[in-house]
């Protein structure tokens, strides 16, 4: 599959009478947003903000992150299966508005959402305080069944970056960048004195916030399965978990997938990235020992000489990183695990909830405990009243004039276990 | 029955309770819930879910729910399953050292119970009805 990704850089967002991009600038009509979300009966209130990086604002509680993106050819629409309809998508020209994000906000349940500042300290641990985000902030109707109301907000950023993005359709990019993988036996053709080495994407899937879908599909019910690297960048993968901030991986996270867009900088110069292989972090166990034989199976069946693995989550999903770090090794495919921590704050316990002998090669993406402070905002999206129940803050860790301390597990995206972030453990 | 299922959540015991065996105590903590199930595995119950099920950490939520049974899906040694518990228990000890469980509210409480069905339900679901036996 061979994709172009046309980036039109946008550098501003603001409020028009239309939506339109022009000269770099996203204008948002935000009475077409406010209409396109309470379509949903389940929604009853809907307001729209945006957020500039250096300003002095926080928006919280985060529940996704999107980028506005289009199919303009090559088959399939943007999130298949999910928002649009079932259909391949990995090949042709796809174009998104660089720079600028979908943020939805709003309590889903009480503690397990995010916070991002646009400035101050905990901004540098968040990617989303750099780019220009239009923030859809959502209120259920009463008495909505909180998997109606997951799934209903799930609906509101996937509609609002489908919405946006197809103002990006007809427009000429700044900038286009090329990302092509062959079938398989073409591919390993291409460099066959490279090493072949491929990445093991593993999807949260333990229930409720806990899901991801692919091509619709909830990870949950799949078996371990292979990709082109190119169909996560056409939102193949769409996120529905809330799991601990600092490690969610976002829907806008799987469009840039970090481990996928260094392994293609490095194709055909000192590796051959031949593929993905999909899997889940079950919470049956027998689903684990199934998945990780069928990981193993697979990155020997299409030749690897190596893989990446990263997981999302803490905990059960430690097993499951550590049965396919085991299997795929004894199978004799080299393995580099990449992952984050939570080894306390002073750093000295275990970082993992499980361990292997054969997991000797590990990228750290930081430690979730670590705690800062986070200054009073001049503006605020969403609310704060939770803060001392989300993961990361604790009772008392909130002061009258809105500061606040907490773990930086509390930010999105501040530890995220792909990598996508500046954090890391070096040993000397 | 197959299953029995370990819980401090009302609505897991209810969900269950007729279909399974079901051991609840509305009063364990998230660590005795763990230690009820050491005494089972250690009395050769197999682990039939993962006992650090979800990404809420013990010092983050009161619930905890845990499958064990009589027969289990895997090939795997008894030891397996007491290494799993202990680890658990483990790593459970160390976030509450870092800091204790916080009295939440009643509404927290709601979403905590909520969350701790859905992970058993959607193991469950994938689990066989009769295990251990041709349906």
């Amino acid at each position: 599959m061979r994709l172009e990704l046309g980036k039109i850089h946008i550098k501003d967002v603001q409020f028009g009478a239309e939506t339109k991009v022009e000269a770099g600038v996203l204008y948002v009509n935000e009475e077409a947003i406010r209409k396109l979300v309470l379509e949903d009966e389940r929604i009853i209130g809907c307001r729209v903000e945006l957020a500039h990086p250096g300003e002095s604002c926080r928006i919280t509680p985060v529940k996704d992150v999107l980028e506005p993106r289009v199919k303009v050819s090559g088959g399939g629409e943007i999130f298949p299966g999910a928002l649009n309809k079932v259909g391949q998508v990995g090949s042709g020209r796809t174009h998104c508005l660089d720079g600028a994000c979908v943020v939805t906000v709003g309590k889903i349940v009480g503690f397990q959402e995010g916070v991002i500042d646009m400035s101050g300290p905990a901004a540098d641990y968040c990617p989303f305080s750099k780019t220009q985000n239009v923030c859809v902030v959502i209120e259920p109707k009463d008495g909505l069944e909180t998997h109606d109301y997951e799934q209903a907000g799930r609906m509101v950023g996937l509609k609002v970056a489908n919405y946006l993005g197809e103002f990006a359709r007809d427009l000429e990019p700044d900038e286009v960048v090329v990302y092509e993988t062959k079938p398989l036996l073409e591919q390993i053709a291409e460099y066959p004195d490279l090493p072949k080495v491929g990445y093991l994407h593993m999807l949260q899937s333990q229930g409720l916030l806990h899901d991801t879908f692919y091509y619709g599909v909830d990870a949950k019910t799949f078996i371990p399965t292979l990709m082109y690297p190119t169909e996560i960048m056409d939102g193949a993968i769409v996120s529905g978990n809330c799991v601990a901030p600092c490690d969610k991986v976002t829907t806008y996270h799987h469009f840039h997938n970090p481990v996928i867009e260094d392994l293609y900088k490095h194709h055909g110069k000192d590796l051959n990235f031949v593929g993905v292989i999909l899997t889940n972090e079950n919470v049956f166990l027998a689903d684990k020992e199934r998945c990780s034989d069928m990981v193993a199976k697979l990155a020997k069946y299409i030749g690897l000489d190596g893989i990446l693995i990263t997981e999302e989550g803490y905990g059960n999903p430690d097993t499951d990183l550590m049965m396919n770090c085991r299997k795929v090794q004894q199978a004799g495919v080299d393995v580099v695990l990449i992952t984050d921590e939570f080894p306390g704050r002073d750093g000295k316990s275990l970082s993992l909830a499980d361990a292997c002998n054969e997991a000797d090669a590990l990228a750290s993406c930081g430690n979730g405990n670590v705690v800062i402070h986070f200054p009073p905002m001049d503006r605020l999206i969403g609310m704060t009243d939770y803060i001392e129940m989300q993961i990361g803050g604790w009772a008392g860790c909130k002061n009258d004039d809105g500061s606040f301390d907490a773990e930086i597990q509390i930010i999105i995206a501040s530890t995220i276990a792909n990598g996508f972030n500046k954090l890391a453990a070096r040993g000397y | 029955m197959g299953y029995t299922v370990v819980t401090n959540n009302v609505r897991c015991r209810d969900r269950y309770e007729g279909e399974y065996d079901v051991v609840y105590n509305e009063d364990w903590t998230y660590l005795e819930v763990l230690l009820q199930v050491r005494n089972l595995v250690q009395d050769g119950a197999k682990l039939i879910t993962h006992p650090m099920a979800g990404s809420l950490k013990p010092n983050q939520t009161p619930f905890r729910s845990v499958v064990v049974g009589t027969y289990s899906m895997e090939d795997k040694e008894p030891w397996e399953d007491v290494m799993l518990i202990e680890n658990s228990i483990d790593s459970c000890q160390k976030f509450l050292r870092g800091r204790p469980l916080p009295n939440w509210p009643e509404d927290i409480k709601k979403d905590c119970r909520t969350l701790d069905l859905s992970f058993i339900e959607g193991a469950m679901a994938r689990a066989p009805r009769c295990p251990g036996t041709t349906e």
